[in-house]
């Protein structure tokens, strides 16, 4: 006797994996259809020449278009076959052993990617140097290497409260503000280094960071958000109305450029090039500018690693399951949550002063909100608490519209006067809304445990809480 | 009445009002060292309201909640901060409705509970960020303890899975793992056996019998199944209205009838016999 369950499959019928001419007439059918709906719509353009008006075709957009949809339904056909498949098909292993979990998605990150991106982003100039032959080539591209691993490094702060500690904190950038205008005001008024700087950058963040967090402390989800969306806008609008300090709206210039260790990087006797004997370029500064971001970005990452393993770090992740029983158990919830703003706040100041370093100049209009709803979306577009999903927020949001201003062949399909820079936040809209269906927690939303006895097992996002403010 | 000579925990005319409602009124009670005291009474008698101002999440509006430690100097719990209840007054307690970190594994859930003795041993996150210190001698002794009350309440096998996966037994006996892994000289359970099959019980009655035993714990839990007070405690409170009715030993509870009267009501045509057996 077969069990009745394997009937099905022996009757002939084993489910096809994908129909092709079935999927291909069908597409062309909608295909067909839109052909039809873009005649009166897309295929004719009044213009107006003068006093007169007449049509110019547009055939090559009706092409592109039809052709959209062509491909869209043949992909749609074939997701929903392999789907379907899947489904009809049973795994040999299904039910009658023990269910082997598959590695969770940051595990499979985890294995390759981490040194993956790691070398990438070591090896980054150099690897720009070789693709765009060139120092000057390389230029824009190390331009935006930069601006990634700043907002990395903010993201992977921010992290530290919102990830780690769950409290959603939407003006993270007043303390990104705080550390710019400390090395922007220190290195111009005392004429202190910038590695002197830094750490003031820091812990002043730090400090302001503390400042939130007292009258914030007892307050949870939206309330919280409300909060600190308004200290954000405080510290800007101060930098903006206390003019004797920060020059208010006209910001500050000619902030002194970073230096290799007391060597500036200038074509002088006593610059870098000639301390080291090579030739100057512009891009050494660049380069040295990278590196910094990196070592800074990696420093946040170590640290918060680290944390994590601390009592202080599992104490933060503790409260963002259960504010009320880690009371029970002796927490000081009040601290615990202080230190969390502190040490975010602390990376945001260093992010902010390197910011500064970079510019040359800051100006209050470089730190409003849309910064913040920014790093915030990279935080939890990346996935909450995890740093390399982080990581990879960054990259994508960060990146991932630079890619438009190359994507000048469009022009050539929709017309000269297209520019795909302009549906930056179309995308961007899209993209949340794509993530906010398939991934709700996050790209890799999986928490790894800090401790384990035996073996480390990834923990599912369905029992770890968001925290509550 | 060995709880009045060596009190662990001294209850004095606390009253706690909400507002209008009077939630406890009135109430003093003692608990003594070393032995299991249960608090019973009907829905919404006002036990749990008792427990929140033990451990610090209500202020009492009057009254007095007086740990006596062992060496004899005594701390007034209403007057310390929530989390210093747990640290300096060493009371744990587990919750009506668990509140593990479900998110977190089971072993991270016990360590969490050690969070103020390594905070100290990682010199407050400074040494520990920079390695140095006795921070990881300190976390492999706190896995032991760990690993301690996770075979006692056999858990051993799932130490690495999280804690929201565990059924619900597991969860409430982890729940007290949790709690006595913060070292306690007084642990406060809030229906430990609420939602266990019989047979999980039992073994909850072993367990709390253990820690006694074996860590001079007292314990003081709110319950409603009767196999468990009647078997394991050495003295009961009965409250019904947030009034203190009847305290005594399980045997003198079980024949109160005021106790009856409040659990099972009273016949109409009864009333006025049992007024006057109870006095009222």
């Amino acid at each position: 006797m077969t069990a009745p369950s394997t009937i099905a499959a022996d009757d002939g019928s084993a489910p096809v994996r994908f129909d092709l001419v079935a999927a291909l007439k069908d597409s062309l059918k909608a295909g067909a259809i839109a052909f039809g709906l873009s005649i009166p719509i897309l295929a004719f353009k009044t213009e107006q020449s003068g006093g007169d008006i007449f049509l110019r075709p547009r055939w090559g957009l009706v092409a592109v278009f039809v052709a959209i949809i062509f491909g869209v339904r043949l992909l749609q056909h074939a997701f929903h076959a392999t789907k379907a498949y899947r489904l009809a098909t049973p795994d040999a292993h299904q039910a009658t052993e023990f269910v082997h979990a598959e590695p969770s998605a940051f595990q499979k990150v985890s294995r390759f990617g981490i040194p993956f991106f790691l070398g990438i982003a070591i090896s980054f100039p150099f690897l720009i140097y070789l693709i765009q032959g060139g120092l000057d080539q390389s230029r824009y591209w190390v331009d935006l290497g930069i601006l990634i691993l700043t907002y990395v490094m903010l993201g992977w702060g921010l992290n530290i409260v919102v990830g780690l500690a769950g409290l959603l904190d939407l003006g993270y950038v007043a303390f990104y503000a705080v550390g710019a205008y400390s090395y922007a005001l220190l290195s111009t008024t005392f004429g202190l280094s910038f590695w002197v700087c830094l750490p003031l950058a820091g812990i002043l963040a730090a400090f302001w960071g503390i400042i939130l967090g007292f009258p914030v402390l007892r307050l949870r989800g939206d309330y919280l958000a409300i909060v600190t969306l308004a200290f954000g806008e405080i510290v800007r609008l101060v930098l903006i109305n206390w003019t004797d300090l920060t020059n208010g709206g006209a910001g500050i210039s000619s902030i002194p450029r970073a230096t290799f260790f007391g060597l500036p990087f200038s074509s002088g006797e006593d610059g870098f090039a000639a301390f080291f004997g090579i030739e100057y370029h512009g891009m050494q500064r660049m380069i040295f500018l990278y590196y910094l971001i990196l070592a800074l970005a990696l420093l946040t990452n170590f640290v918060t690693m680290r944390l994590r393993k601390l009592p202080v770090g599992r104490a933060w992740e503790a409260l963002r399951e259960d504010e009320i029983a880690c009371r029970s158990l002796g927490i000081n919830t009040t601290n615990t949550k202080l230190t969390a703003f502190a040490i975010g706040a602390m990376f945001g100041g260093f992010a902010g002063s390197f910011f500064a370093v970079r510019q040359g100049f800051v100006s209050p209009e470089s730190f409003n909100f849309l910064e913040s709803a920014i790093i915030l979306a990279i935080v939890v577009l990346g996935g909450m608490g995890s740093q390399i999903g982080v990581a990879i927020g960054a990259v994508v949001l960060v990146g991932g519209p630079e890619i438009l201003r190359n994507l000048g062949f469009l022009s050539a399909v929709f017309g000269e006067s297209f520019d795909p820079n302009e549906y930056r936040l179309l995308l961007f809209g899209m993209g949340m809304v794509a993530m906010m269906v398939w991934r709700p927690r996050g790209l890799i939303s999986e928490r790894q445990p800090s401790v384990f006895l035996k073996e480390s097992k990834a923990i599912s996002s369905s029992h770890v809480k968001e925290g509550h403010g | 009445m060995r709880w009045l000579k060596d009190p662990i925990l001294d209850v004095q005319h606390l009253t706690m009002r909400f507002g209008g409602l009077v939630a406890i009124n009135d109430l003093s009670f003692m608990a003594g060292r070393g032995d299991i005291t249960a608090l019973i009474g009907p829905n919404g008698a006002g036990k749990t309201t008792v427990f929140n101002c033990i451990t610090g999440f209500y202020k009492p509006t009057e009254g007095m909640i007086a740990l006596r430690k062992p060496d004899g100097s005594h701390m007034l719990l209403e007057r310390l901060p929530g989390f210093s209840i747990n640290w300096k007054a060493k009371v744990a307690r587990t919750f009506q409705n668990i509140r593990l970190f479900s998110g977190m594994t089971v072993l991270e859930n016990l360590l969490v509970a050690q969070h103020n003795s390594l905070m100290i041993a990682s010199g407050f996150t400074f040494l520990g960020v920079l390695g140095i210190g006795g921070y990881r001698k300190a976390e492999r002794e706190a896995i032991e303890r760990a690993t301690y009350w996770l075979e006692k309440i056999d858990l051993i096998d799932r130490a690495d899975d999280p804690a929201g996966d565990l059924p619900y037994g597991a969860q409430r006996r982890l729940e007290i793992a949790r709690a006595m892994c913060t070292d306690p000289l007084l642990l406060c359970l809030d229906e430990p056996a609420a939602g266990l099959n019989p047979r999980e019980s039992l073994l909850l009655n072993e367990l709390l019998l253990s820690i006694r035993k074996d860590h001079g714990t007292s314990i003081l839990l709110i319950e409603h199944d009767m196999s468990v007070v009647m078997e394991i405690s050495d003295h009961v409170v009965v409250l019904d209205y947030g009034t203190k009715i009847s305290d005594g030993t399980p045997s003198e509870i079980r024949n109160d009838p005021r106790v009856i009267a409040a659990y099972l009501g009273v016949a109409d045509e009864e009333i006025e016999q049992v007024e006057a057996e109870i006095g009222a």
